[in-house]
């Protein structure tokens, strides 16, 4: 079996929830293999973060270096190509480093990609065995893997549960000494943070949140009457705000806002994992859907198979009879 | 500015109620609208606005069968001048990394500053525009929002958590991953397209590109999709039944308890 790694994203000396969540992941792989943490960064946050991982991987990679105070992918593939043994099996988070870092990655490793994986049934010699989504999250499938040069596997966030056993004991290693060159055609500059809008949707205790069953600017109205009648905010998922009937601050998602409101109504939302991403604190869901198959159905709490052109009126209505 | 915008037709989700067929192993598509993948129309939109500001032109690209033509043509109506169609019967199940390594060769057959791919397709993979560049040896972003030219050079940001934006500098030529948003695709009529449907369109087979079939299609991919199947619904939603009278009541009676009305 060939050895496990997984990179570990932090942020300000504290690991991000998906630490765990690979450890989690790898052990599916295979529950007897060592697991290494992969910690890249630069500076005092770095030991903190490999002093924390150490408690639950087995091995800890310290990779300290001024090209790392950003999380850069681009520079981060180099040092990885160079400091990885070549068949080894490198588990990544599916988010927007991973999405920067991976695929390229395992071009350069000559190993096998595979992206944004669910759940893992297993090694099967050198068959990595793992399940995936397709069209939005509406169909599974089962994926077979040849990984007998490696692989680099990105892993969707929040699926796999944290490995809170604690049970690592690991060693940290300093590995600054061997990453070689790390110098690259793409340089960060700055972050601009997200602008704050007129509603802070991370303070609301219900949201009405409209997708892109909408389908037209005009019907917004009609999601704003139900939140009126209900004391609510209104929320959206991605397509409304790049189509610009809603401004940024609304967006509900990993590339937007992260809420946590006592009730969530999804209303011509799909539930893609980007969109749920930004839905915290396991509140009530409720979801209009026309389409009684939409992944939505499967982590509401009540769902109602229903046009919402139609039916948001009508409820409307019927809340302000109350 | 030289632009290839990499583009795939998928089926639109948005349209569709995705089934699978009755031996598990694709999906019905007997009755699938398609269209070209979201995020591709972004990227062809971006390409045409530079190419408006700086000169050069656009080139729309897709790995297919006779049928993603009409992708080509549809992208080639918003304002791409020209149209490429990757096609061979030794591509048929090609993964990521065999698509990527047929695109990679046409690449290398042109002359191109600037290569631009969605950030995702149908697949979900997130992984062509990725594995292009690190096959090519150019720099790479992905998730991009926002573009600007400069001397030799980029100015892009990336869309990350919660919306913020890391702001690189890249050197040309690069590969980037469009994210939607960063821009409003033009509409595309009939009329439009009509325009286009004479123009010629060169297609390329493994031997125009300079590559082995074989190590490109399904039996050189390592990753493997053996079936397709619903996702078990878990514990899933209660489906509120009856009349759309009914379903309002108990949907007002569940609001009430679990503090949804104030
Ligand atoms: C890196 C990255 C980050 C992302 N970040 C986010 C994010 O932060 N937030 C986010 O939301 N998305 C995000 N996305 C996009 C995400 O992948 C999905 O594309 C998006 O969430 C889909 O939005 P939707 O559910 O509104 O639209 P769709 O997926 O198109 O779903 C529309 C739904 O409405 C239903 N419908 C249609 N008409 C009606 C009707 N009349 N009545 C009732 N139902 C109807 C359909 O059945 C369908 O289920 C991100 C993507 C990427 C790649
Ligand atoms: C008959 C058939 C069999 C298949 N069998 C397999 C299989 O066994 N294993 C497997 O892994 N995959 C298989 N595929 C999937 C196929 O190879 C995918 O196109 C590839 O994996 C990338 O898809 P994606 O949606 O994940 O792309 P992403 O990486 O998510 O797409 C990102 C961007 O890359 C560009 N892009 C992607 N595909 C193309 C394209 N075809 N032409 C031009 N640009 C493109 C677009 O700009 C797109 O926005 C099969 C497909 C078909 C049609």
């Amino acid at each position: 079996m060939a050895d496990i790694f997984a990179y570990i994203e932090h942020n300000q000396g504290v690991a991000e929830d998906s630490a765990l969540e690979l450890l989690t992941a790898a052990k599916k792989i295979s529950p007897d293999a060592a697991v290494t943490a992969i910690v890249m960064g630069s500076g005092g946050d770095l030991d903190k973060v490999c002093n924390e991982m150490a408690a639950s991987y087995n091995a800890v990679w310290k990779i300290d270096n001024a090209a790392f105070s950003f999380p850069d992918a681009e520079a981060a593939r180099k040092a990885l190509v160079n400091i990885l043994p070549g068949d080894c099996v490198l588990l990544v988070p599916h988010a927007h480093l991973g999405m920067d870092l991976s695929p390229g990655l395992s071009i350069k490793m000559d190993s096998t990609f595979i992206s944004d994986i669910v759940d893992v049934e297993g090694l099967d010699g050198n068959t990595l065995k793992v399940i995936r989504q397709e069209f939005a999250g509406q169909v599974s499938t089962h994926v077979h893997a040849d990984i007998a040069n490696g692989a680099v596997v990105n892993v969707r966030p929040g699926v796999f549960q944290p490995d809170e056993s604690k049970a690592g004991g690991g060693e940290v290693v300093d590995k600054s000494g061997d990453l070689g060159d790390v110098s690259v055609k793409r340089k960060y500059l700055e972050t601009v943070e997200a602008e704050a809008g007129e509603v802070d949707i991370t303070k609301s205790e219900v949201l009405v949140s409209v997708g892109r069953g909408v389908e037209e600017e005009d019907n917004i109205e009609t999601i704003f009457d139900l939140a009126e009648a209900m004391g609510a905010d209104v929320s959206c998922s991605r397509p409304i705000v790049d189509a610009k009937w809603l401004e940024k601050p609304r967006q509900v998602g990993t590339s937007g806002q992260t809420v946590k409101p006592k009730v969530y109504m999804a209303l011509g939302i799909s539930g893609s994992f980007q969109h749920m991403g930004g839905v915290k604190g396991n509140p009530f869901i409720v979801a209009v859907n026309k389409n009684p198959k939409a992944p939505i159905f499967q982590v509401a709490d009540v769902g109602v198979e229903a046009d919402i052109l139609e039916f948001v009126p009508e409820l409307t209505e019927k809340i302000k009879e109350l | 500015m030289e632009i290839l915008v990499c583009v795939k037709r998928v089926p639109d989700t948005a349209e569709n109620e995705i089934e699978i067929n009755s031996e598990g192993n694709d999906i019905e598509r007997d009755d699938l609208v398609y269209s070209v993948n979201e995020w591709d129309n972004y990227a062809v939109e971006e390409a045409i606005q530079i190419v408006d500001k700086v000169g050069g032109s656009v080139t729309v690209v897709t790995v297919g069968d006779e049928e993603s033509e009409e992708v080509l043509r549809r992208e080639m109506a918003m304002g791409a001048q020209n149209g490429l169609l990757l096609t061979d019967d030794g591509f048929e199940g090609a993964d990521g990394k065999g698509t990527a390594s047929i695109l990679a060769a046409a690449v290398k057959k042109g002359n191109y500053d600037l290569i631009l791919t969605g950030a995702q397709a149908d697949d979900g993979a997130a992984e062509v525009g990725g594995m292009l560049a690190a096959m090519l040896d150019y720099p790479y972003a992905s998730l991009v929002n926002t573009i600007e030219t400069q001397d030799g050079k980029l100015k892009v940001g990336r869309e990350v958590e919660g919306g913020n934006q890391d702001m690189y500098e890249i050197e040309l030529p690069c590969v980037l991953s469009i994210q939607t948003g960063i821009n409003e695709p033009r509409y595309v009529g009939i009329r439009g397209i009509r325009k286009v449907a004479s123009v010629e369109i060169p297609e390329y087979g493994a031997s125009d590109l300079g590559i082995d079939a074989s190590s490109v299609g399904g039996d050189a991919a390592k990753v493997k999709r053996m079936d397709y199947f619903m996702p078990e619904m878990g514990e899933g939603a209660e489906m509120l039944e009856g009349s759309t009278e009914e379903i309002i009541e108990k949907l007002i009676e569940y609001l009430k308890a679990k503090g949804g009305l104030k």
